[in-house]
């Protein structure tokens, strides 16, 4: 017998919240942002009129809206290698938005699994969890990033697996939280009764019921993984140049900083704006679904 | 209570047992230290003698067992850049760190605090947009864009103040406002829905019936019970202010322990980073500690549990 759908979100409850969602205009705002940014990283090739990495001296450190020699528009000006620093910004939300996606995808997983299984069987399991989660918050997160990054080499598996394993605690504290109080509900014990093994109960039963807060971290966790990314970056330890990325960007706007504004301020802005759409649509997210969920 | 002490306290031990072995991992993953600490043009010989001598030929939990030894007596090693014990650099540069990291603090409690009661007071009024909006672009802000643009602005345009380095209070506005800000939005969205909770709740609409006017019930009856959650967050934050202090130290040349692993990483000078690591983790763990113990004289509910 299938219990599922008398216990967690059906179709049609999903179409209700994704209505009351589409009523929360920020939200839908950050949502509108974040699909410019999407769209705009999968779409570089054909979007950008310039070669992101092709380098061109004689053009060097023109300012917004300049032409150049060659009588080409820069809408955002060129940097200190006479590359256009629109193309580039557009090209930067490529490692970005990998990371992003990628690495919440492993603490997602890992936290998801952690919280089912300690909040489920709770007892000693439970306790070695929590303690392993007190370890991981004690560390400075970006010092232990870069510390490991530092000595792996910078590379994007290396930063996506350094980010997506370092990040589950929150994940899990969100889902253990809701398999315990889901725990004893009444259709878990009606599952119990009728001779569903633990696995079972909790891959079809607790699990769609804790999909909720969980989505809702993983959303607000895409924008701290986008930050930590350029972050990395700007330290040198994200992804190599020549690929753009916003973060080495501005590590290469900051020399300039006295002479050519432009190069550090617009990637910083691509960055702000990514991040604060996706904090707007996680923000009306959680609302939505889950207004108790305090984060 | 004295349950209570001791659990916390075994608890706290057993982070940092915790902390010391992924620490010391790190430098395992490295490989053979001997290749990185040694001349590059060093004989096989040389690198098997000095493996020898080093220990790096020993069992994994030897090396780990001697590590947790050394650690203890603030023994990571001699820096192999400076020629110094590394533990001796970083503990140079903790006041620096520590200096900022309050600073900062400082600026988030100050602004936020009261930005979030004015925001909750003042629910839905122009006042509370603004902070709330305000705070959402702190949130949004990455450190090193804030700083870059704070020196742009401060330094470069109106030559106020200094860009780098440490010294006097001019020294300290920008890095500490930088470092700050991140902390300012979390405590400020914090503190106005704590403060919208707590509003609405029975004992204040009583105290209001009882005749307690405006502000007295806002600071004595609402402020009080809001600020538990928000004391909270400051043991937290304080993690992601001594974390974050790693960018900031370095954008602003601020000579503390951020800035001190940041060149260690560039230069493979693991043994500071190790003691780095170590160090900051572990006044990270003893603040919490700290933070949970006056928590439970704040609210003795928490010492039952």
């Amino acid at each position: 017998m299938d219990l599922a759908g008398a216990s967690s979100p059906t179709r049609r409850e999903w179409i209700v919240f994704a209505r009351r969602l589409a009523r929360r205009r920020t939200a839908l705002f950050g949502l509108v942002v974040v699909m410019v940014v999407i769209v705009s990283a999968l779409g570089a090739p054909w979007l950008s009129a310039y070669d992101p990495v092709e380098q061109d001296i004689t053009n060097r450190l023109r300012p917004p809206g300049a032409l150049d020699a060659a009588g080409r528009a820069h809408l955002l000006g060129t940097d200190h290698l006479g590359r256009d620093i629109l193309v580039r910004m557009i090209f930067g939300a490529r490692p970005a938005l990998m990371v992003g996606f990628a690495a919440v995808a492993i603490s997602g997983v890992l936290g998801m699994g952690v919280g089912l299984i300690s909040g489920y069987f709770g007892g000693r399991i439970d306790d070695v969890f929590m303690r392993l989660a007190d370890i991981q918050l004690a560390f400075p997160f970006i010092l232990l990033a870069i510390a490991v990054i530092g000595v792996l080499g910078p590379s994007l598996p290396v930063i996506i697996v350094v980010i997506g394993v370092s990040s589950w605690v929150v994940y899990a504290r969100v889902v253990r939280g809701a398999v315990l109080s889901l725990r004893e509900r009444e259709f878990v014990q009606a599952a119990h009764a009728l001779g569903s093994r633990d696995g079972r109960v909790l891959v079809r039963h607790i699990l769609p019921n804790a999909f909720t807060p969980w989505l809702v971290v993983a959303t607000l966790d895409m924008a701290r993984v986008i930050v930590i990314e350029s972050a990395l970056s700007f330290l040198g330890l994200g992804v190599q140049p020549p690929t753009p990325t916003w973060g080495g960007m501005l590590a290469d706007g900051r020399v300039y900083i006295s002479t050519a504004w432009w190069l550090a301020t617009f990637p910083g802005l691509a960055i702000l704006v990514t991040v604060l759409g996706i904090n707007l649509f996680g923000d009306g997210l959680r609302d939505t679904l889950d207004p108790r969920l305090k984060l | 209570m004295k349950i209570f002490l001791a659990r916390r306290l075994a608890q706290s031990l057993l982070v940092l047992l915790g902390v010391s072995f992924i620490v010391f991992f790190i430098l395992y993953l490295t490989g053979d230290p001997a290749l990185v600490l040694l001349p590059p043009d060093s004989s096989e010989e040389d690198v098997q003698k000095f493996r020898q001598a080093m220990g790096f030929n020993d069992p994994f939990i030897v090396q780990y067992g001697r590590f947790l030894v050394g650690a203890l007596h603030g023994n990571f090693g001699q820096s192999v850049r400076h020629g110094e014990p590394a533990f001796n650099l970083v503990v140079e540069r903790m006041p620096a760190t520590f200096e900022l990291s309050g600073a900062a603090l400082l600026v988030a409690l100050c602004l936020a605090i009261p930005a979030g009661i004015v925001s909750a007071v003042r629910r839905n009024t122009v006042l509370d947009y603004i902070s709330t909006v305000v705070a959402l672009l702190g949130q949004s802000m990455p450190t090193f864009w804030l700083g870059i643009m704070l020196i742009l602005v401060f330094s470069v345009q109106f030559n106020l103040l200094p860009s780098s380095g440490r010294g006097n209070l001019e020294h300290l506005i920008l890095p500490a406002i930088t470092l700050g800000l991140f902390t300012t939005a979390r405590i400020t969205r914090l503190t106005r829905s704590g403060m919208l909770e707590v509003l609405s709740q029975d004992y204040i609409r009583t105290a209001r019936a009882k005749g307690v006017s405006g502000p007295p019930v806002v600071w004595k009856h609402a402020l009080k019970n809001a600020a538990i959650p928000i004391v909270t967050i400051v043991g937290i934050e304080l993690g992601t202010l001594l974390g974050g202090s790693v960018i900031t130290e370095t954008i602003f040349a601020w000579p503390g322990v951020g800035r001190l692993s940041v060149q260690a990483i560039y230069n493979r000078d693991y043994p500071v980073v190790q003691a780095a690591v170590f160090l900051l983790s572990s006044t990270f763990v003893l603040v919490n500690l700290v933070v949970d113990v006056l928590y439970t004289y704040l609210d003795p509910r928490i010492r039952l549990r």
